[in-house]
């Protein structure tokens, strides 16, 4: 009647539920914060922390549970307190500063004294509320991923193979099936044949009778016998083998370039649209690779890399020369990044202005430099919300974005975009590596 | 303390528990309990779960089966984010008031520390629960499972037919008025989980086919023709049709709301039940606690001296028994109250040293059982027939409350200083054991409101009446948010009046 369960292997989490109907209730709060969090997030891995989810504090508002208590104020209340050292009785003890007095802490234990809340969110339900509800990314990464190193995975059974890759189980079962079904005679019923003529044999002499009997038993042996050989126990055709095929492996190092514009025209706006672009990129990109790294590049009429605070925050003035930024990435690609090791990518953000005929020259290098060795080159040009929608087709627009067409005619790996406010993000996001996706399924069908 | 400690006798030697460990820890214990204290429990079912588990069982009151509710994701996530950084452990158990009794414990306690843990919640739990009154009479502890099982899919049902926000309206709703769900007097007939469960299909059916006119022409239309003979009479008698006062608001709701749907009556009764299956528990904390750590600290010393434990094995043990029962002083920063432990404790051991060393003192105040060779017996009788404040009220004795140090203070608002008004002297021990016993009275602890009159003839608003103390008041905020649920579950103006009470 008394028992012990261990109920330590039971399913986690058994208030998933009431977690998913808190987050629910307290979305407004959470997308708030979560908004606000993006712009003061790091995109460094080392000091974003991504994989382990992002820490919010919302205000408790629309969290409380009113209860009917006492007001922790007013009234008259006597209080038992244990540790009397000097009181006597008539002692008066002026009232504690800042509390409501010592009993009040009893009185509001269900009246919600906190005003804050803070818990952590899963990188999932992260992501979930800063794209608002959209799908999670479903991209197929694969197709846009250099594989360099080479393994081997397992790929099924085959019939031929080296003895050491037999699979015994499937071997087996192959050779109890055929054995059933070709009637093969056990050897129970052999040996109990055998044991007939011996004990016939034993008897002599022999009637008529039963040396009939004994011949027939013979030729049963004789027939038995070449039945077991002729089925054998275990047949060529029953051998199953593992088989493991080489697979090239995709190289676990990516660096992401971001690149932007920095001079007068990007305001906070624009940059911060930048930055959930990057901020975006990075996130898919850590997710497939073991190690990614960031390098910032930022640009006015001269381009530098720089840490992510002054990529994001400081102040520059200066013309626009796009193409001094390309060739900063360039150079430190040669310098730090060797392409045999790294999977380049590169995102670029700009209003779209450039110098004079700069743009030729950004063309020019992104199609002879850059774009053989990246991955895939993202370019999301921020315009202003009327503007984008002057700007609805996608032949019209500026220097940069005419001269970036053609590149993106020739290289299918470049992708570009308008991008007006931060709802287009994701889904311009996901357009990105969606057409990647069609043209490998149009390729395998 | 002298222990014979023989190697062969030794239940265990090293921190890391194993069932079987377990097993013969438990069956030890379950001598002394059984033979040595004769205490009488419900058959124990002891889980071992993580501590993820156990944040789980936090969040929804200890129960193991909750009907879901977001308030419940915020307690988890509460709960979760102190302990992992550190700030809050966890319990090393937890226990149900049901039959079997379930006790959760830790998958991360030493062998010691089970083997603790066993003889506080499996025995001493266990048996309180099992022979309190309080709970004998107010809670069915065969049946809880089944009814948190049906409360859970029937809201999981409701979620499904009506969506998530009608049903968490009226859950949000029924919870801030979860206090005032309870009888505190008398008690209605419990029918069991499963006649409940049919009763409540009968009632879907009965109540949809029936229409609020009933309510409207029984309660109103009926008295029509009868002359107005005064106001007061009207008054009086509509509240004798509606059973007014009631102290149970949630109860008067789901019977009396002219706009509630059966669905939604049924939550109520679901929500205002587990206040009341809940609610002897918070009228015995000290008591329960007490029982609990006295029955530990018995068998983990019996154990001891017949050489059962190792040394280090009853260090860990009383190691942890000295911080449960920690009491700090009021001007020591860690104070935070009674804890119920340490008061609970201090009383269950003053009851066996007053029947078995009683002073002059002692035979003066507690003439009934000073000296009383059968200890065991009087503390099972407490256990059975108390609550909390009956309790201190009739067994805190002078010698405690010296040792407690315990003094009253007096804090009126309108005075600017607070005033020392008893210590512990002669001249202030049955003050302050009154003072104390009080503090632990629910009825005085928990604002006094009751529903007191509504008229469906006329505005149809519903009348609360907050009977007011010592003029201690009701947080506004927290009222104002409570009426606007109540409103919803009303579907009329709620109005909380206030009257003094002397």
């Amino acid at each position: 009647m008394h028992h012990f369960i261990d109920r330590r292997r039971n399913p986690k989490g058994k208030s998933l539920g009431n977690r998913q109907r808190f987050l629910r209730r307290a979305r407004d709060n959470i997308k708030e914060r979560v908004d606000q969090s993006v712009r003061g997030k790091t995109l460094h891995p080392e000091g974003g922390d991504q994989n382990d989810g992002e820490k919010v504090t919302i205000p408790s508002k629309g969290l409380k549970e009113p209860r009917l208590a006492h007001s922790t104020t007013g009234g008259v209340r006597r209080h038992v307190l244990p540790g009397n050292k000097e009181y006597v009785v008539g002692d008066t003890i002026p009232r504690p500063q800042g509390g409501p007095g010592q009993g009040g802490r009893k009185a509001s234990e269900d009246g919600e004294g906190e005003d804050e809340f803070s818990f952590t969110l899963s990188q999932d339900e992260y992501l979930e509320i800063l794209f608002d509800g959209l799908e999670l990314p479903d991209l197929v990464e694969k197709n846009t991923f250099e594989t360099i190193t080479v393994g081997t995975r397992r790929a099924g059974l085959t019939t031929a193979g080296s003895p050491n890759n037999l699979n015994l189980v499937r071997t087996m079962r192959n050779s109890l099936g055929r054995r059933i079904a070709l009637q093969r005679p056990s050897l129970a019923e052999q040996r109990d044949v055998e044991e007939q003529i011996f004990a016939l044999e034993a008897k002599e002499p022999l009637t008529a009778k039963q040396m009939e009997e004994l011949d027939k038993l013979q030729a049963r042996l004789e027939f038995l016998k070449r039945k077991r050989k002729v089925v054998g126990y275990i047949d060529p055709l029953d051998l199953r083998y593992d088989t493991f095929v080489p697979e090239k492996i995709r190289n676990s190092k990516a660096v992401v370039f971001c690149l932007m514009d920095v001079s007068g025209s990007m305001q906070e706006r624009e940059k911060d649209l930048a930055k959930r672009f990057f901020l975006l990129l990075h996130l898919f990109l850590s997710r497939g690779y073991e190690q990614t790294e960031i390098v910032f590049i930022r640009h006015t009429h001269h381009a530098e890399e720089v840490d992510e605070e002054t990529f994001f925050y400081a102040r520059e003035t200066g013309g626009t020369i796009v193409s001094t930024a390309l060739e900063k990435m360039k150079e430190i690609i040669a310098d730090r990044y060797p392409t045999d090791e790294w999977n380049i990518y590169g995102a670029q953000a700009s209003d779209g202005e450039n110098f004079g005929n700069d743009s030729l020259r950004c063309k020019a290098l992104l199609l002879d430099h850059l774009l053989p060795v990246c991955q895939f080159y993202a370019y999301v040009e921020i315009v202003d919300e009327d503007a984008d929608l002057l700007l609805s087709s996608a032949d019209a627009g500026e220097d940069l974005w005419q001269a970036y067409r053609q590149v993106k005619d020739q290289a299918p790996h470049f992708e570009m975009q308008r991008v007006s406010l931060p709802s287009h993000i994701y889904p311009i996001f996901r357009e990105f590596f969606l057409p990647k996706i069609k043209g490998a399924q149009n390729a395998g069908g | 303390m002298q222990a014979a400690e023989t190697s062969s006798d030794v239940l265990f030697d090293g921190p890391e528990w194993t069932f079987e460990l377990l097993e013969k820890a438990r069956d030890v214990i379950e001598e002394i309990a059984l033979q040595d204290l004769g205490l009488d429990v419900y058959p124990n079912q002891i889980e071992i779960i993580s501590s993820e588990q156990m944040l789980d069982a936090y969040s929804c009151a200890g129960l193991p089966l909750m009907y879901q509710h977001w308030s419940f994701g915020k307690h988890f996530v509460r709960d979760e984010t102190l302990y992992r950084t550190g700030r809050q452990g966890l319990a090393y158990e937890i226990v149900i008031n049901s039959n079997p009794c379930i006790s959760y414990n830790m998958e991360e306690n030493t062998m010691a520390m089970q083997t603790l843990v066993m003889a506080h919640a499996a025995f001493g739990h266990n048996h309180f629960f099992k022979n309190n009154y309080l709970f004998l009479q107010w809670t069915d502890a065969a049946g809880i499972h089944d009814y948190l099982a049906f409360a859970k899919n029937y809201i999981a049902a409701c979620e499904e037919r009506y969506g998530l926000d009608a049903v968490e309206e009226i859950l949000d709703a029924a919870h801030s008025l979860q206090a005032q769900g309870v009888f505190r007097y008398g008690r209605p007939p419990q029918p069991t989980a499963a006649e409940k469960e049919a009763m409540q299909r009968v009632r879907e059916g009965y109540e949809s086919s029936q229409t609020l006119l009933d309510l409207w022409t029984d309660s109103t239309m009926r008295r029509d023709d009868d002359g107005k003979e005064g106001e007061d009479s009207a008054i009086s008698e509509r509240q004798r049709e509606l059973n007014l006062p009631q102290e149970n608001v949630l109860y008067f709701l789901e019977k009396n709301s002219p706009v509630l749907q059966p669905w939604q009556r049924e939550m109520l009764r679901i929500v205002r039940s587990l206040a009341q299956y809940l609610y002897p528990q918070k009228q015995t904390k000290v008591m329960n606690e007490g029982c609990a750590t006295f029955v530990h600290y018995y068998i983990i010393t019996k154990l001891f001296q017949q050489g059962r434990l190792t040394q280090g094995a009853f260090m860990e043990m009383m190691h942890s028994h000295t911080n449960v029962v920690l009491q700090p002083e009021y001007d020591d920063p860690r104070y935070s109250g009674i804890n119920p432990y340490a008061l609970g404790f201090a009383m269950m051991m003053d009851i066996r040293r007053i029947c078995k060393n009683p002073t002059d003192e002692d035979r003066d105040w507690f003439p009934d059982f000073a000296g009383d060779p059968n200890w065991r017996g009087v503390l099972k009788d407490a256990w059975a027939n108390y609550r909390d404040e009956s309790f201190i009220q009739q067994f805190l004795s002078p010698h405690l409350i010296r040792k407690f140090k315990l003094f009253t203070l007096t804090n009126d608002a309108d005075r600017p200083n607070l005033e020392v008004s008893q210590i512990h002297n002669r001249a202030g021990y049955r003050d302050i054991r009154r003072e104390l016993a009080q503090s632990y009275d629910l009825a005085y602890l928990e604002p006094d409101i009751q529903v007191t009159d509504v008229d469906l003839r006329g505005d149809r608003e519903l009348k609360l009446t907050h009977f007011m103390r010592s003029g201690i008041q009701l947080d506004p905020g927290n009222r104002d948010e409570v009426l606007k649920h109540a409103r919803i579950l009303w579907g009329y103006n709620v109005a909380m009046n206030v009257t003094e009470e002397k």
